[in-house]
C-alpha cells in the first residue's frame, strides 16, 4: 500500500465510475452519471478558487455559458469542429477570467461575492438578448460532435446517454488528477498558503495578486469545459446555463461536499445531482429538503459532507 | 447500496406487474410546475391528473387504464432532458405530453425523436413544427398565427402605423420577430419598437418614445407574464388615445385584474374558445368541449380556466383520440393515428393534423377578444 493520496483518490474515482454502471437498470442511469460529472467538473475549479485559494465566486456559471455558447456557435459562423470549440470556448473563458479577475479580485469576502456575482449575470443578460446571434431566451441548438459515429464505426455502438457517460466520465478523472496534480505542487501550496493568511502569504514572498488571478483562470477553465459538455450532450442549450442559479449551485454543490477536497466537490456534485431525481415525488418539498440538509451539514459538518465523514471514520480506527 | 436497492426494486416490479402491464397504457409528461413557468406548468399538471381520472374512470382507453408518470422540470431545459430520458428508458411510457417552455420542450425533442416515442408539446415557438420533425406535435398555436391574427384585425380598422413594446423573455423575444417578418403582408409599417425586460415595473419610457412616434396609430405588445399588466397601466396613465393590442400569452382573467379594469377598456387579443364560453353560440363546435373542460376546471381547482391549461387538456384528448383510433399502445401506430388526426374539436381550436402539418389549427380557432368593462367579449 504505497499508493499517496492521490493517487488513492483517483484510483476510487476511476472504480467508481467503472464499476457503477454495472448496477445501472436502464440507460437513464447513465444520463444522470454524466449530469454527475458534467457539474464535478465546474465544481472542482470551485475547489480550485474557494478551496485552495479561498476566494468566493458566485458567477462562475458565466464561464460555463461561454464554454456553452462557443460549442453552439463557432461550428456554424466559424465552421470550427464542436471538439475545437470547446478549445475555443476554454480560451475565451480564460481571457475573459483574466481581464475581468484583474481589477476585481483585489476585493475580499462580500464583496468580491458580488463583483463575480455581476458578472455572470451580465454574461447571461448578453446571452438573453443578443437574439440575432445567441437565439435569444429560447435556447439554440448545438451541432453534434460526432464522436460517437466515430465509436459506432469501431464496432461499439454507444447510446447518447452510455456514450456521454463514458466520455464525461473520461473528462472528470483527467480534471481530477490535474486537480490532485495543482494541490501538491508549489502553486497549490502557495494557494493554500494565500487562504490561511493573506498577509503572511505576502511576507514570505509570494505574489498574492498573480496567484489568486492563476486561481481564478484556471477554475473559470474547468467552469467553461463544464458548460460546453453538457451543451454537446444536451444538444440544445439556452441562457439558463449562464443563469445566477446555476452559478449557486456550483457553489453549493462544493460547499455540500467539502470545497477544500477535490473528491469531496465530486459527492456534493452526485447528492445535490440525484436528489432532485429521487425526491420526484415530494418535488413540493425539494428546496425544503436541500435547504435543510444544506443547514445540518453547516451546522455539523462544517468542512462539508466527505472530509468530516472521513474524518470520524479514522477517527475511530486511531 | 441506493443502486442494489433499486435494481432490487425494479426486479420485483418487473416480476409482480407482468399481468397487470398489459391492461395499462403508460403516458408521461414534463412540465413546469413550479419555478418561473409555473404559471404555465400548474394548471397544466392539474389538468392532466383530473382528465386522466375522468377517464379511468369511465373505463379508460381501449379497456384499458392510463397510468400518468408526471415529473416538474421547473422550466429547466436540461432537467427537462433528463426527465424525458427518465420516461423514455426507466418509466418506458408509450407517450410523452410536455415541455411547458419552448426551451424545454427543445430539449425533448433530441430525446423522444432518437427513440421513436409520439411527444406533445405544450409550448408556442413555431421552431417546434417547423420544420416538421416526425415524433413531434404540438397543441397552441405558434406565435406568428397569434400575429397575424392581431394584424388581421388591425387591416380591418385600416391601421397602417404601429408601434411595438416587446418583452425580452423568451416569448416575448420570439413573437416580436414572428411579428416583424409577417407584418409586411398586412401593409402594416412598425414605426417604434422598444423592449422592457421580464423583471421590470415601470414602462413609461418606452411608451413615450412610441407616443411620439409620428403618425402611429396602435400599440402592440408581445408579452407575458406580469409585463403586459404593467403595459397597460402605464397606457393608461399616459393617456395614449390609441387601440391596444396585447398577445394570447396573457389571455387570462389574471390580466384584467392585475392591470385593472379602467386601465384594460379596450385592450384587444387573440384568445381561445375557453375564456368567452358564455358567448359562443349554441351552434359552435366548440362550444361543448371547452365549456366541459371550464366546468371540470372550475369545480376542482376553485381557480378560473386558463388557455395554458386547455394547452394541455388538448395534448389529452389528442393522445387518447389517436391511441383508440390506433387500437394499440404502440408508439409508432400512436404517432401514425396523431398524423391522422382529422377534424378534433378541442378547447384551442378543431385539430386536423397531416404529415406536414403537426399543429392542425388555422386562424379560425383564435378569436379577437376585447375587454369592455372588466369582462371579455367577441369582436364580430
Amino acid at each position: 500500500m504505497k499508493l499517496s493520496n492521490k493517487q488513492t483518490a483517483l484510483v476510487v474515482l476511476a472504480a467508481l465510475i467503472a464499476i457503477t454502471p454495472l448496477f445501472f437498470p436502464s440507460s437513464y442511469y447513465f444520463r444522470v452519471g454524466s449530469l454527475i460529472f458534467v457539474n464535478s467538473i465546474a465544481v472542482i475549479g470551485i475547489v480550485i478558487l474557494a478551496g485552495y485559494a479561498g476566494q468566493i465566486s458566485l458567477g462562475h456559471a458565466g464561464f460555463a455559458g461561454i464554454g456553452a455558447y462557443a460549442c453552439a456557435l463557432a461550428p456554424v459562423h466559424l465552421g470550427l469542429h464542436p471538439a475545437f470549440a470547446v478549445v475555443l470556448g476554454a480560451i475565451i473563458s480564460a481571457v475573459m477570467a483574466y481581464v475581468v479577475g484583474r481589477p476585481i479580485l483585489r476585493l475580499k469576502g462580500y464583496y468580491l461575492g458580488v463583483a463575480t456575482l455581476g458578472f455572470g449575470i451580465l454574461v447571461s443578460m448578453v446571452l438573453a438578448n443578443e437574439r440575432e446571434i445567441t437565439g435569444g431566451p429560447d435556447g439554440i441548438q448545438v451541432p453534434d460532435l460526432g464522436l460517437r459515429a466515430i465509436v459506432k464505426t469501431m464496432g461499439l455502438d454507444l447510446n447518447n446517454s452510455e456514450f456521454w457517460y463514458i466520455f464525461s466520465g473520461l473528462a472528470l478523472i483527467l480534471g481530477a488528477w490535474v486537480a490532485l496534480n495543482l494541490y501538491d505542487s508549489p502553486t497549490g501550496r502557495a494557494l493554500r498558503a494565500l487562504h490561511g493568511s493573506e498577509i503572511a502569504a505576502r511576507t514570505v514572498g509570494i505574489d498574492v495578486a498573480r496567484l489568486k488571478l492563476q486561481a481564478f483562470i484556471i477554475s473559470a477553465v474547468y467552469a467553461s469545459i463544464s458548460g460546453s459538455l453538457l451543451a454537446l450532450q444536451n444538444k440544445f442549450i439556452t441562457p439558463d446555463v449562464a443563469g445566477f442559479m446555476h452559478s449557486i449551485e456550483m457553489v453549493t454543490m462544493a460547499v455540500l461536499g467539502g470545497v477544500g477536497s477535490v473528491l469531496g466537490a465530486i459527492f456534493g456534485a452526485a447528492i445535490l445531482t440525484m436528489l432532485p431525481q429521487l425526491l420526484t415525488v415530494f418535488a413540493e418539498y425539494e428546496m425544503l429538503l436541500m435547504g435543510l440538509v444544506m443547514m445540518l451539514v453547516m451546522i455539523f459538518m462544517r468542512d462539508g459532507l466527505l472530509p468530516s465523514i472521513l474524518r470520524r471514520i479514522r477517527g475511530k480506527d486511531e | 447500496m441506493k443502486l442494489l436497492s433499486t435494481t432490487a426494486l425494479s426486479g420485483l416490479m418487473a416480476l409482480g406487474l407482468v399481468s397487470t402491464a398489459f391492461a395499462e397504457i403508460k403516458i408521461g409528461a414534463s412540465v413546469s410546475e413550479t419555478g418561473p413557468a409555473a404559471f404555465l406548468g400548474d394548471p397544466q399538471t392539474k389538468t392532466l391528473k383530473m382528465m386522466v381520472d375522468d377517464i379511468n374512470a369511465k373505463g379508460g382507453v381501449n379497456g384499458e387504464q392510463i397510468v400518468l408518470v408526471i415529473y416538474d422540470d421547473g422550466g429547466d431545459p436540461n432537467k427537462a432532458r433528463t426527465f424525458a430520458t427518465r420516461l423514455v428508458e426507466d418509466d418506458e411510457v408509450v407517450a410523452i405530453i410536455g415541455g411547458s417552455t419552448t426551451g424545454a420542450t427543445m430539449a425533448i425533442i433530441p430525446v423522444v425523436e432518437d427513440a421513436g416515442i409520439p411527444f406533445i408539446s405544450l409550448a408556442g415557438a413555431i421552431n417546434i413544427i417547423d420544420p416538421v420533425k416526425p415524433f413531434t406535435f404540438k397543441t397552441p398555436h405558434t406565435d406568428r398565427m397569434a400575429c397575424q391574427k392581431i394584424f388581421e384585425d388591425m387591416e380591418a380598422r385600416e391601421i397602417t402605423k404601429i408601434g411595438m413594446i416587446s418583452g425580452t423573455d423568451g416569448f416575448g423575444a420570439s413573437m416580436q420577430a414572428q411579428c416583424k417578418s409577417v407584418v409586411g403582408d398586412y401593409g402594416i409599417e412598425v414605426v417604434a419598437d422598444e423592449t422592457y425586460g421580464p423583471q421590470d415595473a415601470d414602462m413609461t419610457p418606452q411608451l413615450t418614445n412610441i407616443k411620439g412616434a409620428a403618425g402611429i396609430q396602435a400599440v402592440l405588445n408581445p408579452g407575458f407574464g406580469q409585463g403586459p399588466s404593467i403595459v397597460t397601466r402605464n397606457f393608461a396613465q399616459l393617456a395614449i388615445d390609441l387601440p391596444l393590442y396585447q398577445s394570447h400569452g396573457v389571455a387570462s382573467d389574471g390580466f384584467i385584474e392585475l392591470a385593472g379594469a379602467a386601465a384594460a377598456e379596450g385592450v384587444r387579443l387573440p384568445g381561445t374558445a375557453l375564456l368567452v364560453t358564455d358567448l359562443l353560440a349554441d351552434s359552435d363546435p366548440q362550444k361543448a368541449v371547452a365549456t366541459a373542460y371550464k366546468t371540470m376546471f372550475e369545480a376542482q381547482t376553485r381557480t378560473s380556466v386558463g388557455t395554458f391549461g386547455g394547452y394541455a387538456h388538448d395534448a389529452m384528448l389528442l393522445m387518447v383520440d389517436a391511441i383508440t383510433r390506433a387500437g394499440s399502445a404502440d408508439s409508432v401506430a400512436i404517432r401514425d393515428a396523431l398524423e391522422a388526426t382529422s377534424g378534433l374539436v378541442g378547447t384551442t381550436g378543431t385539430y386536423t393534423m397531416s404529415p406536414t402539418d403537426h399543429l392542425g389549427l388555422d386562424l379560425s380557432a383564435f378569436r379577437m377578444l376585447e375587454i369592455k368593462a372588466g369582462a371579455w367579449t367577441l369582436v364580430e
